[in-house]
């Protein structure tokens, strides 16, 4: 049965598809690279410290996760993702949005016209039932509804 | 937000339209973080965009565009320049993918160049006397690089987010940054308070890792800590301060702590600086032991003898380099370091130390190098990654495989080229 989620719009849009989930915070330097700089699809991920996310594929789903960690590059990356097709449909964020996925959301936005349709602050439950594969509808005043 | 009357002007495109974009991407973002005005810089940006990374087209693009239009920061420091052939050795191969992984390096020197870089401007220690971006006490910053920012706010006083690479530049060049967070006095209040229990001050790297990984992104209040570095700053306990920082931003992401009685606004406020209900730690040197015994080992042979020993992550200040420099010259007393050993620092202090050539020298005749890169860009060459590395870096644990240990045994490495179990 579908369950329903509301969260913060950061970029308005409609989108479905289907869910790639991580619990813990996802390093796009490390999960994109790889991806990258072969340029080519699908974008696995190749960070190999991240074990639920690691060798699945990025681009295309809807990403579901609490934030991006690591190095304060990692907006740059989501940026050059989003360039070569090889970014997710869309992100949704359990947790508050950090400053490397806004960063790489806004110049994505506002420099190539790009949008990642993206809402956060959707709570913790919707990250512990969220689950891979599992169909997502994004609406676009912040519902999502999951299953 | 709020916005000024030119602030306003520049969004309707009235001064062009790549201002047009600076400025709201500026706006776009601190809307996101609740901020409900633009607050003007005071002092100069330093940035962690070093490395001419060549995945990063788009953003080489918007930079372009910046440039052509004319548009420019006031002076700032970016992070260390991510290649060192001649002090770091690498082999043929691990030269070509450094080539390919840093193939924008040229176009991102010029850009840089002409946003206007300092001269010698590449280094993850920006605010040391010697290289002289140095923010004053409530100072208000857009700064990147973690461990820069945790010392700006911790150690300096001054005001900073820990900003993503990209809208740090953008930000310098408007001049201005949404008021949020640590830019704000109610986001400066620490929420965890670190009561520091051990007999003896505790490694640097090691005290802030144990902080960082406990206490994440929040502020920490840190007790205990005055009682072995006094109550007046001075090059020594920056340099501990700086380490501490550091390891903490990394190994959590601390943007500002609070040491009582020593820095800028626990010397001011005491304990009134702790927000109500505050998280609570106790570090005693058990906690510590455990914190450095569940560092995993992530060499690819885990047995493997250590090939090179990277000191400075981030870069050392000029009193660490005479101290690791007299402390190898007498341990090794006239032999030679067993392993390939770099000390790293800014090109600024680098030649100053140079400059006392009877130390250099005796430094050198060591076989120790001394380089200006950054160690991380190094092992991030996934050729150079699978060399046994050791550090004294916390932060360099944290992003690579190079494995930790603490500056006693560093030396000993140093001198036998031997792990410390098999000494």
């Amino acid at each position: 049965m579908a369950k329903i989620f509301k969260g913060r719009v950061i970029i308005r849009g409609r989108v479905s598809g289907s869910a790639v989930v991580s619990l813990e915070g996802v390093n796009p330097l490390a999960s994109w690279k790889d991806a990258c700089l072969k340029k080519k699809r699908p974008a696995l991920c190749s960070d190999q410290n991240n074990k639920e996310l690691y060798n699945k594929q990025l681009d295309d789903k809807i990403l579901c996760l609490p934030q991006f960690i690591g190095s304060t590059s990692g907006g740059l990356v989501l940026q050059t993702a989003m360039t070569l097709g090889l970014g997710p449909r869309g992100m949704l964020f359990s947790k508050h949005i950090d400053s490397l996925a806004a960063s790489g959301i806004v110049l994505s936005d506002v420099w190539l016209n790009q949008q990642i349709i993206a809402i956060d602050k959707l709570g913790d439950e919707f990250l512990s039932y969220v689950k891979d594969e599992m169909p997502i509808e994004i609406k676009d005043d912040g519902t999502v509804i999951v299953g | 937000m709020e916005l000024s009357n030119e602030e306003k002007a520049i969004l309707n495109g009235e001064k062009g339209e790549t201002l047009q974009k600076v400025l709201k991407s500026v706006v776009n973002y601190g809307d996101l973080f609740g901020a409900q005005r633009l607050v003007s810089l005071t002092n100069n940006s330093h940035s962690v965009l070093s490395m001419g990374v060549g995945l990063f087209t788009p953003f080489y693009t918007m930079l372009d565009e910046i440039v052509e239009e004319g548009l420019k920061m006031d002076s700032f420091t970016v992070d260390p320049y991510p290649m060192d052939f001649k002090n770091i050795k690498s082999n043929f191969f691990q030269k070509m993918v450094f080539r390919i992984l840093y193939k924008s390096q040229n176009h991102l020197d010029i850009l840089l160049q002409k946003l206007g870089l300092q001269e010698n401007g590449y280094t993850c220690t920006c605010y040391l006397p010697e290289v002289g971006n140095i923010p004053k006490q409530d100072d208000i910053l857009a700064w990147s690089e973690s461990s820069a920012v945790v010392f700006a706010n911790s150690v300096l006083g001054a005001r900073t987010n820990r900003n993503s690479a990209g809208i740090d530049i953008l930000m310098g060049i408007i001049r201005k940054t949404p008021e949020f967070d640590l830019l704000t006095d109610e986001g400066r209040k620490a929420t965890w308070i670190i009561n520091l229990k051990t007999e003896t001050l505790p490694d640097a790297q090691l005290l802030g890792s144990a902080i960082g990984m406990k206490v994440m992104e929040d502020v920490p209040y840190i007790v205990g800590l005055d009682k072995f570095l006094g109550n007046e700053l001075n090059d020594e306990n920056l340099a501990y301060l700086k380490d501490m920082g550091a390891a903490a931003a990394s190994n959590g992401a601390v943007g500002l702590y609070h040491v009582e009685n020593l820095t800028p606004e626990a010397s001011k406020y005491g304990k009134s600086i702790i927000d109500n209900a505050p998280g609570k730690y106790i570090i005693d040197e058990q906690e510590l032991d455990r914190v450095f015994n569940n560092y995993p080992n992530i060499w690819k042979n885990t047995e493997a003898k250590p090939k090179k020993c990277l000191i400075g992550c981030p870069h050392l200040s000029l009193g660490q380099l005479y101290e690791w420099s007299k402390t190898i010259i007498n341990e090794l007393d006239g032999g030679k370091v067993s392993l390939e050993t770099v000390l790293l620092a800014a090109p600024d202090v680098i030649n100053k130390f140079m400059s006392d050539s009877s130390v250099y020298k005796s430094l050198t005749d060591t076989g120790t190098k001394l380089s200006s890169t950054c160690p991380l860009t190094f092992m991030a060459n996934p050729l150079c990654k699978q060399i046994p590395i050791v550090t004294n870096s916390n932060k360099l644990r944290t992003y690579t495989s190079a494995r930790f240990f603490m500056d006693h045994d560093i030396l000993k490495i140093i001198k036998t080229g031997n792990l410390p179990k098999e000494n």
